[in-house]
């Protein structure tokens, strides 16, 4: 089965194939280098001139994008490392999310703008972090983060050609390697998913006991947090549901909700920081919509409010890890609120 | 500020520069009427008048093509206006009226109507306007992409990021400087290091700089520059040395003022003397000042952008 990486290529191949508008820009993109991640491999061989290499202008190549999503074209940005997106900041908050809403919806941005987040890899405090947060809750702006358990393929497609808005892609680099999942291999699982563009994936353990926590997670941590489930089940007999979003903001909670109506817990993982996280987000959307007879348990699993240091055993103990997931379940499912 | 003598003009000449002077003047007494109003609280929030630098959008804009793209600031209704826009719906919008240019919901600062935009970041505009000039050239629709800055906005670096792609990639973009000499309340003494022109040569745009207030002279000068822009598909700059009569914004002016009325001497308006006789410009100023009042009445009537609308204004992903 491919690899997370191979399923974005193919995503932006197939995306340059049926839309004639489509325009990728981004630093060092070109083949043979085809990225920093090689996520771009092949491409400006085959599309040469709809693959631009651009100067190191992050703020410029957004603007430059939201022009051109303006008058017609469906633009793709990379920005090379997540933490790189503060440079940008102004162009997203200020112009691209805006546009629609202050003109009266007279113009459309069709951008996507795609960008690796995370650590794990000893890069550093500033090619490490996981800093969507600061980007969820912009009115007019969609941040989504693909997953195995889905086709990041599709998943970019419809971002880039089918969805109108202008779409924050947050990767992160560790998923790049991995497979995505077949679901003949999680044969005690059961695996629903949700429609649209950026579907909910739900995982329950099927035969078992009803689940007593719900594990909400997006992205790279759903590797976790399925190792985690396997150990709650299996070492402590506890049994979770776990949900994974692809699409962060704005916040559809209606999966979770659910979840947590079933099963009274809810049990946030992130690799941002704790405060003022997606986590912190979700949890009170989930006690605004429930009575609070209805939930019995809330946890947080984040990074600790810490700039990432390049050790790679200090960054372990910094960043989430199957075991925190493990830990925090179990403190959860124990109290009670 | 220079002035040019009374040349010998041809009838087309004549006639361009009397249509170029009604545009000059009701874009100068929209904007004394919006001054003028404020304190009533017929109009929301603030605005930045362009009175005194009429004669720059004006020169410059009919020299454009109605599908060239124009990309202004905070400081547009002149721009607006020049490109076509409509005063009625200008005045709607400053008033929060759902007939206005954008429903009452952009204001002064956030103009769309055809192919004008504008935006208050100072700055934001610049690489917009270049990503514009870029999807022109990909869609070879022939169109080129104005932005219009001024010399408080060369102190934002995305501007030089976009100087710099621009020239790369050649893309058919007219970047117009309108110095004026002040960012709000600071003079560009206190702003500005080097040269203006040689910002932009230093990317490898060729960069034109006129010291006029005469719309015939940055007319020509700006017909010329976009016909390169154009078939050449290369950026190009226009400085325009200015100056604003109005405050920044509605009564924030610490100037001098004796050096406003040294300015007043260089009013556009009054840079057409020669070719319009004092009876012709006053029935041209009659005229504007009946479109200019007719248009706020009207706008007036109209009713005001209600919020729960729904669809409207929520910001929900449509897809």
């Amino acid at each position: 089965m491919t690899r997370v990486l191979g399923e974005l290529n193919a995503g932006l191949r197939e995306s340059l194939e049926m839309d004639e508008t489509v325009h990728l820009l981004g630093e060092d993109i070109l083949d043979p280098y085809g990225g920093a991640f090689k996520v771009y491999r092949g491409l400006s061989t085959r599309f040469p001139d709809r693959v631009h290499t651009t100067p190191i202008s992050e703020a410029a190549i957004t603007g430059l994008a939201a022009g051109m999503a303006l008058r017609g074209l469906k633009p793709v940005v990379e920005i090379m490392f997540g933490d790189f997106m503060a440079l940008c900041h102004d162009q997203l908050l200020n112009h691209v999310s805006k546009f629609k809403w202050m003109y009266n919806r007279q113009v459309r941005v069709p951008l996507v703008v795609r960008t690796p987040m995370g650590g794990r890899r000893g890069y550093g405090p500033t090619h490490s972090q996981s800093i969507e947060k600061h980007l969820l809750g912009i009115p007019g702006i969609r941040v989504v983060a693909p997953n195995t358990f889905i086709s990041p393929r599709q998943m970019l497609v419809d971002a880039i050609t089918k969805d109108i808005d202008p779409t924050i892609f947050i990767e992160h680099k560790l998923l790049y390697g991995k497979h995505i999942r077949d679901p003949r291999t999680l044969s005690e699982l059961s695996v629903e998913q949700t429609g649209g563009m950026y579907p909910t994936v739900e995982l329950t353990w099927q035969g078992a006991p009803r689940p007593t926590i719900t594990i909400a997670c997006y992205g790279f941590n759903a590797e976790l947090v399925a190792e985690a489930m396997e150990i709650l089940a299996f070492e402590e007999e506890i049994f979770s549901e776990t949900v994974v979003l692809a699409q962060l903001s704005p916040l559809e909670i209606e999966p979770v909700l659910r979840s947590v109506l079933k099963t009274s817990r809810l049990l946030t993982v992130e690799e941002g920081g704790r405060s003022f996280g997606w986590g912190s987000e979700l949890i009170s959307r989930v006690c605004e919509a429930l009575p609070s007879s209805a939930l019995n348990g809330i946890g947080r699993v984040a990074a600790r409010d810490l700039p990432i240091p390049s050790s790679r055993k200090l960054e372990d103990e910094l960043l989430p890890s199957v075991d925190d997931i493990v830990q925090v379940a179990l403190q959860t499912t124990k109290a009670n609120r | 500020m220079s002035s040019s003598g009374q040349t010998q003009l041809t009838e087309s000449q004549s006639q361009r520069l009397r249509e170029q002077f009604v545009q000059m003047i009701e874009i100068r007494l929209f904007e004394e009427k919006i001054l003028h109003e404020f304190p009533t609280g017929k109009l929301f929030g603030t605005t930045h008048t362009c009175i005194g630098q009429e004669a720059n959008a004006v020169g410059i804009l009919s020299a454009a093509r109605r599908d060239d793209v124009v990309f202004s600031n905070h400081r547009g209704h002149g721009h607006f206006l020049a490109h076509g826009g409509d005063m009625k719906g200008l005045f709607a919008e400053l008033m929060g009226k759902e007939t206005g240019v954008c429903g009452g919901l952009g204001g002064s600062q956030h103009l769309q109507w055809n192919n004008f935009y504008s935006n208050g970041i100072l700055g934001g505009a610049v690489p917009c306007a270049t990503g514009i000039a870029m999807a022109e050239k990909i869609k070879k629709s022939g169109a080129i992409s104005i932005v219009f800055m001024g010399d408080g906005t060369l102190g934002e670096g995305v501007v030089y990021e976009s100087l710099n792609i621009a020239s790369l990639w050649k893309l058919p973009m007219l970047y117009v400087v309108e110095n004026n000499r002040y960012a709000q309340s600071t003079p560009i003494e206190l702003n500005l290091a080097g040269s203006i022109t040689a910002r932009f040569e230093a990317f490898g745009i060729p960069a034109v700089e006129l010291n006029t207030t005469e719309v015939g002279i940055i007319h020509e000068s700006a017909r010329g520059l976009i016909d390169e822009v154009r078939r050449l598909q290369e950026p190009r700059c226009l400085v325009v040395e200015t100056y604003r009569f109005s405050p920044h914004s509605k009564g924030d002016d610490s100037r001098d003022p004796e050096e406003i009325a040294h300015y007043r001497q260089y009013d556009p308006l009054l840079m057409l003397n020669d070719v319009l006789s004092e009876k012709e410009r006053s029935e041209l100023a009659t005229a504007a000042e009946k479109k200019v009042l007719e248009a706020f009445r009207q706008a007036e009537g109209d009713p005001y952008r209600q919020v729960d609308e729904g669809v409207q204004t929520s910001l929900e992903p449509e897809n």
